[in-house]
Formats: structure tokens, C-alpha cells, sequence
């Protein structure tokens, strides 16, 4: 894809997320909102590519959504009460001059769409759709769910949103912070969902929008640390991206990559995010993640891990955020900063996660292989056998087969 | 409840089955995906047929007999063996259903079972 048809698509995406936000925040109903708006954003990801970004994009998508959607509510004699609401406020944003400025209400939308009414599972699904304009055949895949399953889930939250009159806004300072949580949650859901599909064009796409919703939340909040915090953990990440596999395909382990397969610009930009959640002075588990990372990191320069500060990070973590994932990632801290009987003793503190969690296997066989206990070899085709990457499979069966 | 996992294979997987350098590998991901299915209590059985060029199928037609060579129906990608599992709900059958070393070729395909 070109610069300048990334740009098109980025900018009529932009609009139309800002535009669906602003129709469905005044009538709470986001289903007639994007209805209204579907036939526009749909003509702008086909023209502008090709003609260009028109000077004006919101007013381009209000004045085709105006032809198209008004002339249609208009004919059909039918017309419930919310597509003639919105048919009016389209007409009357569409007269207005084309360079004032359109109220942005996309993270009243974005707390909508992670209401605590709303099933957390469909939370990050709705939101890529309402904000982004993403469509469920082309997220079902980073879901694990049928496309026809995903837009049958969709269909009922907006349809809850509305009935159950769910508002647009964004909650007061006492209920803020787990509010937050909930929406960060979702886009980091997203994200993970997305990337771990590794080369998956339609997974990478859902984990491409989920960094732009990190990114959109930052600035829409910048006061608040973890939201920095979840932006640097995701722009860590990403720079490590590709450096997960080596030229033949095969799976490189973190510590295991060369630096040099880690791009500096994004490292940058993490950095700059961090620096911001320090000065905040106020560390929640995306900032206390993001500090992981960093010090994951830091191995550009020093060339060595410092095993003994991640551990202690994690434990810290833990005391906030008491994952099934934050404990294995500490017991495979702790095999590295003291040893296999301190990872073993914490692994089999969360052994009822075991039968299902794969990781946990895998840093258990790792830990056993390092006591040179013979069992590693049966743990090792456990988290195999539980991979879902192939290329993941085949290097724990590799181990699982050394000596 | 009970969902079957249908492992579709390619040409190139049955080979790979009794291949010198491939069907240590083959096999090496069977078994333990097999085993982590046991072992993680949803295992409920399941088995491995030949490959298709082995298959006969049979019909019987206004009362006449039609035997044929080859698997029914026809197609690029086949049947090369099953697993029965016992799970909560759909979302945990399709997360073992992508760990199965047949989602990464031709395909698995997962439909809850009959219950009779």
C-alpha cells in the first residue's frame, strides 16, 4: 500500500469514526448512526485513494451520507423515529461552513463500547467497528469466532446500547479509574489478539487499528498515566515485531533476538510515552508493564538483561494486578534471576491455571530442563502440544527432544 | 458438551506421514497435541484413518449397488482423523480446535456432537 493511499484510507477513517461518534452520541443509537454514515465512508475508501483527500473530509462524508441516506429515509415511508433524527442532524451539519469544527465525542464512544453492561467479550470487536469502521468478517479471525457469530454479538450490544439507553460520556472522577481500566483493557485485548496471529494479514490489520485506538486514547487522555502506559507498552512490542523469527521462519525466543531486529524509531517513541507515565508519578499495570519492557530493552545498549529488576517490576505487578499471565511471566523472571527451584515454587502456587494456560508449561519446562530434571522433556511436548503457532510448536519439540 | 474436531490433511501431510525427514516432525505434533487433550481432561476419544487413497465408498441407488474407489466426496483437502472433546461452551472448543496441527494446512473443522 502506497504513502499517499495509507493516507486516504487514515484520513476517511479519521472522519468517519469522529462522525459516527458525534450521530450516535446524540441519539444513542450507534446502529442508525453508522448506517447513515456506511454508503459515504464506503465511496471515500473507494475515491480518495485514487482523487485525493478532498480539503474538507468531514464535510465531503456529511454531504455524500446526505444524498444517499436523507433521500433514502425520505422515501421509505417507514422510517423509524432515529433515521429521521439523524437525517436532520445531518442536514444541518452539512450546512454548516465546512471548516467548523465538528465536536469530537469518539472517547465518549470509546466508553460506551466498554460499558460495564456490555459483554467484555464483544467490547474490543465494538469498538475497532464503531470507531474504526472495521467489519466482522475481517476481525472474526484475531477472535477465534465465526464472522456470522461476531456480527450476530455486534448487532445485540449496539441494539443494548440503545434499548438499555446506555450513555454517551464520559464517566465522573469516582468511577473514572475502573471505567478506564475497561476500555485499555479492550484495546490491549485487541492488540494481543491481533499480533499473535504473527503474518496473518487480516489479524496483523486488527492489531494495526488497535495501536491507532492506543494511540487516539493517549492523546484524548493524556493526564492519565495508564493510558501512556498501555501506548508504551504497545509501541514496545511492536518494535520487536518481526524479530520473532529468523530467516528460515524458525521462532526466536525475546531474549534470544538480535537488537538489531528492533526498530529504534518506535523504541523512541515508547521511551517518550514512559518518560511521560514517570513524571505522572503514578504507576498502574500498563506503566508498571511498560517499565518491563523497557528494561527489556535496554539490552540495545548494555547488551545484557537485568533479570533481578524485571523480577522485582513483576512482583510489584502482582500486588495490583494478580494475572495467571503476570505469575508465569514472573516464574520465568525468577528462573532467570535466581534460579529453577525459585520459578518451580512459583509456578506451582497457580497450578490450577495449569491445564489450560500453555505458557505456563512452557516456562515450567524450561525451568525443569535447567534443574536437569528428565521430566522436561514430557513438559516441553505439553506447551507443545498446546501451541497454537507452528513455528512455536516445532521449537518447543525441538527442545523437548534435546538432551 | 461434546464436540468433534474433524482434521482435514492435505496430499502433502499424508506424504509427510511416512516421509524419512518429515514424519518425525509429523508425528511428533500429533502426539503431543493428542496428549495435551488428555491430559487437560477433554479428551473423549478420537482416531486417525488412512489416507485417502485407501478410502471405498459404497451407495446404493434406486436398489442397485455403486461401489467406488477413492473417498466421498472428492475434493483437494481429506479426512484424516478425529477427536472427540468434552468442553464448556464453543469458544473453548474453537481454542483447541486452532491448536490442532491440522488448522495450520488444510484445516479443522469443529461441530458439536449429536446427542443421541
Amino acid at each position: 500500500m502506497t504513502t499517499t493511499h495509507q493516507a486516504a484510507v487514515e484520513a476517511a477513517t479519521h472522519s468517519y469514526g469522529r462522525l459516527v461518534a458525534l450521530l450516535a452520541s446524540q441519539t444513542g443509537d450507534v446502529v442508525t448512526a453508522e448506517d447513515a454514515l456506511a454508503d459515504a465512508f464506503e465511496a471515500a475508501l473507494r475515491t480518495w485513494p485514487d482523487r485525493g483527500v478532498p480539503d474538507a473530509p468531514d464535510a465531503w462524508l456529511l454531504t455524500t451520507a446526505r444524498r444517499r441516506f436523507i433521500d433514502e429515509t425520505r422515501r421509505t415511508a417507514t422510517a423509524r423515529r432515529a433515521r429521521a433524527h439523524v437525517a436532520i442532524m445531518i442536514d444541518n451539519l452539512a450546512s454548516i461552513d465546512a471548516t467548523g469544527a465538528i465536536p469530537d465525542k469518539r472517547l465518549e464512544l470509546l466508553f460506551t463500547c466498554a460499558h460495564p453492561a456490555i459483554d467484555p467479550k464483544v467490547r474490543t470487536p465494538l469498538m475497532l467497528q464503531v470507531v474504526l469502521g472495521l467489519d466482522a468478517q475481517r476481525m472474526s479471525s484475531s477472535f477465534l469466532v465465526a464472522p456470522s457469530t461476531l456480527a450476530q454479538r455486534l448487532v445485540r450490544a449496539k441494539t443494548k446500547i440503545r434499548d438499555a439507553g446506555i450513555g454517551f460520556r464520559v464517566p465522573e472522577a469516582d468511577e473514572l479509574p475502573d471505567r478506564l481500566d475497561a476500555v485499555l483493557d479492550a484495546i490491549y485485548g485487541g492488540y494481543t489478539a491481533g499480533r499473535s496471529g504473527h503474518d496473518d494479514p487480516r489479524r496483523s490489520q486488527v492489531a494495526d487499528e488497535s495501536v491507532r485506538l492506543a494511540r487516539l486514547i493517549a492523546d484524548l487522555m493524556p493526564d492519565h498515566p495508564e493510558t501512556l502506559g498501555l501506548l508504551a507498552v504497545v509501541l514496545y512490542t511492536e518494535a520487536r515485531r518481526g524479530a520473532g523469527r529468523d530467516a528460515s521462519g524458525a521462532f526466536v525466543p525475546l531474549v534470544e533476538q538480535p537488537t538489531s531486529a528492533w526498530s529504534g524509531e518506535l523504541v523512541e517513541e515508547a521511551d517518550g510515552a514512559l518518560a511521560r507515565v514517570r513524571r505522572a508519578g503514578f504507576l498502574g499495570p500498563f506503566g508498571l508493564e511498560a517499565h518491563i519492557q523497557a528494561v527489556h530493552m535496554e539490552r540495545r545498549r548494555t547488551g545484557v538483561t537485568d533479570w533481578s529488576r524485571i523480577l522485582g517490576l513483576y512482583d510489584t505487578l502482582l500486588l495490583v494486578s494478580p494475572t495467571a499471565g503476570a505469575h508465569v511471566a514472573a516464574a520465568a523472571a525468577a528462573l532467570e534471576a535466581e534460579g529453577p527451584a525459585a520459578a518451580l515454587a512459583r509456578l506451582d502456587q497457580v497450578g490450577d491455571v495449569a491445564a489450560t494456560y500453555q505458557p505456563w508449561w512452557a516456562v515450567r519446562a524450561h525451568a525443569l530442563r535447567r534443574a536437569g530434571e528428565p521430566a522436561a522433556a514430557d513438559a516441553f511436548r505439553r506447551a507443545a502440544g498446546m501451541a497454537e503457532d507452528p513455528a512455536i510448536r516445532s521449537y518447543l519439540l525441538g527442545l523437548a527432544d534435546e538432551p | 458438551m461434546k464436540y468433534v474436531l474433524l482434521a482435514y490433511e492435505s496430499d502433502a501431510d499424508f506424504d509427510a506421514r511416512n516421509d524419512a525427514e518429515r514424519s518425525e516432525a509429523y508425528w511428533a505434533g500429533w502426539m503431543a497435541y493428542s496428549a495435551a487433550l488428555t491430559e487437560a481432561g477433554v479428551a473423549q476419544g478420537g482416531a486417525a484413518v488412512h489416507p485417502p487413497t485407501t478410502a471405498t465408498a459404497v451407495q446404493l441407488r434406486n436398489g442397485e449397488r455403486h461401489v467406488q474407489d477413492g473417498p466421498y466426496p472428492d475434493s483437494k483437502e481429506h479426512l484424516g482423523g478425529w477427536f472427540i472433546i468434552d468442553v464448556p461452551d464453543l469458544d473453548t472448543a474453537l481454542e483447541w480446535a486452532a491448536r490442532c496441527p491440522s488448522s495450520a494446512s488444510a484445516g479443522t473443522e469443529v461441530r458439536p456432537l449429536l446427542e443421541m
